[in-house]
């Protein structure tokens, strides 16, 4: 779905919905996997604790999260609640799914989030990329960590 | 959002600061999700609770309860009074049993502040049931009744085997519900929602409390959180599920994945036939649940377990109900929990009461064991000390508790349980 000149490029923008407004950046974590809040994460350090989770044992405090959505318990937006007055919550959420969990979690982290992508987040950026959200005018931009073999 | 004149007004603080707050929660939320409007509600189901340590200091450093209720509740950083709710409202599980404190390892000045916090829930008009089942000691919403409902195992039985309505709200949109009596009029609150997206064809016949806990989990993995349909084989559910049955259905398929609504062709409220179930859809993918899903699906719930000596066996996730009360005392009359070994079982305090009066308190105590209420081992993080190898007839909890404790986990039926409990060793097995 992406153009070859814009991965080579090493920058690519994306156009998305708004649902928390404010602008941040920060490296990009990216989960192929929905992540649960209550049970999933450790509030106090944003690490993901879920027994079968490909990203368990990693922290997404201070990164851009890039991932499919929520699930799991309606403790969702209190754990993220939590990780923010911790001081680990994630610099912006980039998702594709939107529920009521994922809403609320993003409206009380009070972090720039966005939905709704033109290009879908989770094939065009990887860990390590730098992502600087401006979700008041709805325009992520990824610099990719390094060029791509062609 | 478009806001009536009314909503308007208790956002512009007609009604005072903390439904104002609430009301500003409300629409920043339904902004988010992108709703056009709010809908009224009379049911609520929510937490207030400050049973972490987190939560304790937060309420001794600031206003008390008053402060958790503005921050956890109203996602307000200032403080503000709390009026009584408006509407009808149940709380949910909590963090211990206050009435066994001592063998949780709860402090003295920790019981004393949950006292007070009781006492503050109650004073608001909050009901206290306590229990992440509110559908068992009498909040039964009506078909078609919009709700704001918390607690993913209670909003999917509150959706589909009663045919209410709600989302799998949370703690800050709840508390804003308890006092406006509104919530986003969005996802399941709207018919389109509501009809089936995956089709699942049973090639094996359902029938105990643990075939569908591990038939839910199975569905879960695979539709996240879209609605499954699903037909038994030949068409037609012979046993029909009851509600233990179907508690423990939804409360696996709301854990593997975000299952928040399902349909059981010929036995929920919206699918009488297929057709109805997909109404004017069509599925988007089929799948099929036969011996070698039942057979990946009980190794997966098994995957962290290891050790045959089992420490701890928990039953009660989601709360029990007197139906199985009264099967695990049948089980453990005249037998005794084994030295090396502890069973808990967690109930409603409503049903305890039932259970004091039945006899089967006393059953489950002279075998050894303890009947709690409130809470369970993963909400409170507490299990009996030295706990490694846990046993669990709970899906749910197979899926939660060695992630938020760190211990292995067994799950197998009640009976097996049961005899782990009193021999201390795990001899459960998938039979056919």
């Amino acid at each position: 779905m992406t153009g070859d000149a814009t991965i080579h490029g090493g920058f690519i923008t994306l156009h998305g919905r708004k649902v928390v407004g404010g602008a941040a950046e920060g490296e990009a974590l990216v989960s192929s996997e929905r992540i649960s809040g209550w049970g999933g994460i450790d509030p106090r350090t944003g690490t993901i604790i879920e027994t079968h989770h490909p990203l368990r044992g990693v922290s997404f405090a201070g990164k851009v999260l890039v991932f499919p959505g929520a699930k799991g318990s309606s403790g969702w937006s209190n754990q993220f609640h939590l990780a923010r007055l911790t001081g680990s919550a994630p610099a912006a959420m980039l998702f594709n799914e939107m529920t009521t969990k994922i809403a609320l979690g993003a409206v009380v982290v009070r972090a720039p989030a966005m939905t709704g992508f033109d290009l879908d987040p989770l094939g065009v950026i990887e860990t390590g990329d730098w992502v600087k959200v401006n979700a008041d005018r709805g325009i992520v931009e990824v610099i990719k960590r390094e060029p791509r073999p062609g | 959002m478009r806001l009536t004149a009314d909503e308007q007004a208790m956002r512009d603080g007609r009604d005072g600061e903390a439904v104002a707050l609430a009301m500003d929660l409300l629409v920043r939320y339904g902004d988010a999700l992108g709703a056009e409007r709010l809908v009224d509600t009379n049911n609520v189901c929510g937490t207030v609770s400050a049973s972490t340590p987190f939560m304790r200091d937060f309420a001794l450093q600031r206003s008390g309860m008053d402060a958790v209720f503005s921050e956890f509740n109203l996602d307000s950083d200032r403080a503000v009074e709390i009026p009584p709710v408006k509407v009808y409202s149940t709380h949910l599980q909590l963090g211990f049993d206050p009435n066994q404190s001592e063998r949780m390892g709860i402090a003295e000045e920790v019981l004393r502040f949950y006292r007070k916090g009781e006492g503050y829930t109650a004073g608001h008009g909050i009901q206290l049931a306590n229990t992440c089942t509110p559908y068992q000691v009498g909040n039964v919403p009506t078909r078609g009744e919009h709700c704001a409902w918390m607690e993913s195992s209670a909003v999917i039985y509150c959706n589909s085997v009663l045919g209410a309505r709600t989302n799998t709200e949370g703690r800050e949109s709840t508390g804003s519900a308890m006092l406006t009596g509104k919530i986003p009029y969005w996802g399941y609150h709207l018919d389109e929602n509501r009809r089936g997206t995956h089709l699942v064809e049973l090639d094996v016949d359902i029938e105990s409390t643990f075939e569908w806990g591990m038939l839910g989990y199975y569905i879960g993995e695979i539709v996240q959180e879209r609605v499954p349909v699903v037909v038994a084989r030949g068409g037609r559910f012979e046993k029909v599920p009851n509600l233990q049955r179907l508690k423990h259905f939804g409360a696996a398929a709301s854990s593997s994945g975000g299952v928040e609504m399902y349909h059981l062709v010929g036995v929920t409220p919206e699918a009488l036939t297929v057709d109805q179930a997909f109404g004017t859809g069509r599925p988007v993918q089929t799948l099929h649940y036969g011996e070698a899903e039942r057979q990946q699906t009980w190794a997966r719930l098994n995957s962290t377990a290891r050790d045959r000596d089992v420490d701890y066996v928990m039953l009660g996730c989601p709360h029990y109900n007197i139906e199985q009360i009264w099967e695990a005392c049948k089980l453990l009359e005249g037998r005794k929990v084994h030295e090396n070994s502890a069973l808990w079982i967690f109930t409603p305090r409503a049903i305890k009461a039932l259970a004091d009066q039945n006899g089967y308190t006393r059953i489950i105590e002279d075998a050894g064991a303890v009947l709690m209420s409130d809470s369970c081992s993963a909400m409170s993080r507490t299990m009996p000390k030295g706990t490694k190898v846990a046993a669990l007839d709970s899906a749910k909890h197979a899926h939660y508790l060695p992630a938020i404790m760190g211990v292995q986990s067994w799950f197998g039926t009640t009976a097996d349980c049961i005899d782990a409990a009193c021999t201390g060793r795990w001899n459960g097995a998938l039979r056919t």
